[in-house]
């Protein structure tokens, strides 16, 4: 087990070093202040978490964790509750009418209710969010299998209990799976609204660094909203390890 | 003798039409074992769904114990598939009944690690489903059936889908587990050798919508050596030759 373990860390490894390495390969081809090379990247960053680069950080990861357990304590429980046909049937031609709207347009009318602060920039990635874990979520509820809930009634189960030990456990991977996906999303939106009114945030670090073509510094706002994604990424395979330890 | 399952002209239509049985009237008797043999999709499923309280039956009726039932009783049900949740690991499954019936902490953890070291699972406690064979699946959920302390055990192709010699090993099991505990068990089953293995009253099903076609005594069983008499094959023709009247 450790031994794999440790072979799969390798290749990860490997993987950063070899991406490094391109960089490095085309950083030093096109020679231009646009592609430092990863050193002077590396240097600036270092450099910038002695300055307020952590706040930063700091700031973009709060926003986009509120926003992820915002749509999930809403998309849960309506995509759970899709089990019950009467309210899927109820449910789902909103479902059918308002994914598709490509959410991001109601920016204005979210700034327009909420003001220009961070609950806009919540509820606005929030929301995108939201529409991804709740489709999941609720295709997921609709498939489990009846002769599971017939196995559960047998042992004089109430309705909790079907939720409890069948529905959720058996939604819980794909669930995970859609907030997988979805912290890309978050991330993604994340950057929009936070390039414009307000002073803090990676996002407003990047816009502000172009502006001012400090590409080092850039840089670092780039590689730290990579490194935001990456350990959102990290902490939900770490807990879909732990929890699917029976797929 | 009493009787333990009386059904009384019972049938059941589906909303969608499908009329799934007619007019079955036949009873088991308190701690004898039945054997409900019939064609693929003559109802067999739902006669025991209704017997175990998940299904009502359209017309007719059924008493336990003397008494008709409107929810599940004291009754555990065994299925083919999806009779284990593969979320839970063996201890968990063999608990559930239990902790869904509110038993206490400490009981319930008596009562199960008796009945793992009973059916040899102990090594097994912490496995997920998956990591077993089908024959130790199967072996999981007789526990999580004995685990309540049935008076009815209804079993809906247990052992149809382990290979032969698993197979016969776990009907030696189940019969001797008929002969200790004396059981009322109803055995649902399209092999012919395991209704009169198991059933010390055959029970033959038409198929769609199922009717009672024949019931047969079979005083004769009740040992393991019974596969090898005589008597066996003969009562195995005889099963045979009734099916292939109505098929």
């Amino acid at each position: 087990m450790s031994g794999s373990e440790k072979k799969h860390k390798l290749s990860y490894l490997i993987a950063a070093l070899i991406l490094i390495i391109v960089w490095n390969a085309v950083s030093c081809l096109i020679n231009s202040p646009a592609i430092p090379n990863p050193y002077v990247v590396f240097l600036s960053f270092t450099q910038q978490l002695k300055q307020d680069l952590p706040q930063h950080f700091l700031i973009s990861a709060y926003r986009v964790i509120y926003s992820i357990l915002l749509a999930l304590s809403l998309a849960i429980p309506i995509g759970l509750s899709a089990h019950e046909k009467r309210i899927d049937s109820f449910v789902a031609p909103f479902i059918y009418l308002l994914y598709p709207i490509p959410h991001i347009v109601f920016l204005p009318l979210i700034i327009l209710f909420f003001g220009i602060g961070d609950l806009s920039k919540i509820i606005l990635i929030a929301l995108i969010v939201f529409f991804q874990i709740l489709v999941t979520t609720r295709d997921a509820a609709r498939s489990v299998n009846e002769y599971y809930i017939y196995s559960l009634l047998s042992l004089g189960a109430t309705k909790k209990d079907i939720y409890k030990h069948v529905v959720f456990p058996f939604v819980l991977p794909k669930i995970l799976t859609a907030l997988r996906i979805g912290v890309g999303t978050a991330i993604a939106v994340l950057f929009f609204a936070e390039s414009f009114a307000t002073n803090e945030g990676l996002g407003h670090l990047i816009v502000d660094s172009w502006d001012r073509a400090d590409y080092p510094s850039l840089y670092a706002g780039i590689v730290s909203m990579a490194l935001l994604g990456f350990i959102l990424y990290s902490i939900l395979e770490f807990v879909e390890k732990r929890v699917c330890r029976w797929m | 003798m009493t009787k333990a399952i009386e059904a009384i002209n019972i049938s059941k239509v589906y909303s969608n039409g499908v009329k799934a049985l007619e007019n079955v009237t036949f009873s088991v008797e308190k701690g004898e074992s039945c054997s409900i043999i019939g064609p693929s999709g003559c109802g067999k499923t739902t006669l025991l769904f209704i017997f175990s309280g998940i299904l009502k039956p359209t017309t007719g009726k059924v008493l336990i114990d003397g008494s008709e039932i409107d929810k599940p009783r004291n009754t555990a049900l065994i299925l083919q598939d999806f009779g284990l949740f593969p979320w839970k690991t063996v201890y968990e499954n063999v608990c559930l009944g239990l902790k869904i019936r509110g038993v206490e902490k400490n009981k319930q953890k008596k009562i199960v690690e008796k009945l793992l070291k009973d059916l040899g699972l102990q090594d097994f406690r912490n496995s997920y489903p998956k990591e077993l064979s089908g024959g130790m699946q199967q072996r999981v959920a007789i526990a999580r059936a004995l685990a309540l302390n049935p008076e009815i055990m209804l079993m809906d192709e247990p052992f149809s889908s382990l290979d032969a010699l698993t197979r016969e090993k776990l009907q030696n099991f189940l019969l001797e587990l008929q002969n200790k505990d004396s059981i009322t068990t109803v055995l649902v089953t399209h092999n012919i050798e395991e209704a009169v293995f198991l059933g010390k009253k055959i029970v033959i099903l038409s198929p769609r919508p199922g009717k009672v076609v024949k019931i047969i005594d079979n005083e004769e069983m009740g040992d393991v050596e019974y596969r090898n008499k005589k008597g066996f094959f003969e009562k195995c023709r005889e099963v045979r030759k009734s099916i292939s009247l109505v098929i």
